[in-house]
């Protein structure tokens, strides 16, 4: 069989589009590691020092209520690695915050696991926390 | 557009040096800019809530910078020192420039 131009180019796309699969969530995981570089500014958080409280199973991924809490922290990032956009919020606490924690709603994708990185006077710490999605919401 | 309405829980009273839990609420869709009009095929913009600042009397309680994984009708709760009376002052900042604001009084004696 002879191929056309038209057939070649599909198959060429359809090859493209399969390898381009498995890149995808490494991609998403290099993301997420770019969005805590650039709020710890290249440094390594350590792990443990914050407290992120969720649902472990949620079952409405497009409202889950979070909490997050690091004492003595000035600053908390909160990513979802699995989300299209994977930074969520970043909370600043200013001079008349009485605690380093917060609580809100957010939307995840799928199943993943959550990551909280604080600033604090010492450095970064981080902390991590598996939520399963039942059905994803739109993020 | 539905109408954005700001909401606001805090004690109305509370003792100099109090710490005092407040809580928001804000109605708005925050459209992620991730969803496509299903007759259209076209994305839907991202319009959402991008920033939420708290300050009393000016000074800073809390800042959010927020990211369309927050859920629509963004909330947030944190806790804050009371540190006499006051106004608290809350504001959103929506994608299109439009701040939302709103005051509350607190008495403190």
């Amino acid at each position: 069989m002879e191929l056309t131009r038209r057939q070649s180019l599909a198959i060429g796309a359809g090859a493209v589009a399969v390898a381009s699969l498995p890149v995808r969530s490494v991609a998403a995981q290099n993301d997420a590691a770019a969005v805590i570089a650039a709020f710890t500014g290249g440094v390594e958080p350590q792990e443990g020092g914050v407290e992120i409280t969720a649902p472990e199973i949620a079952e409405n991924g497009s409202s889950v209520p979070v909490a997050v809490s690091a004492p003595g922290a000035r600053a908390i990032l909160l990513v979802a690695p699995g989300n299209p956009n994977q930074r969520v919020a970043t909370f600043n606490f200013g001079t008349l915050s009485a605690s380093a924690r917060a609580r809100t709603r957010i939307r995840l994708a799928q199943s993943q696991e959550l990551v909280a990185v604080a600033r604090t006077d010492h450095g970064f710490v981080r902390a991590s926390r598996m939520i399963e999605v039942v059905v994803g919401g739109c993020a | 557009m539905a109408r954005v309405k700001p909401r606001v829980k805090l004690p109305k009273k509370a003792v100099p040096g109090d710490v005092i839990t407040v809580k928001t609420l804000i109605s708005h869709p925050m459209e992620s800019g991730q969803r496509t009009n299903r007759t259209t095929g076209e994305t839907i913009p991202r319009k959402i809530i991008n920033k939420f600042v708290a300050t009393f009397e000016g000074e800073e309680i809390v800042t959010v910078d927020i990211d369309p994984a927050v859920a629509a009708n963004p909330y947030f709760e944190f806790e804050m020192t009371v540190p006499g009376p006051g106004t608290i002052r809350f504001e959103w900042t929506d994608d299109d420039g439009v701040i939302y604001d709103l005051e509350k009084a607190i008495e403190a004696a």
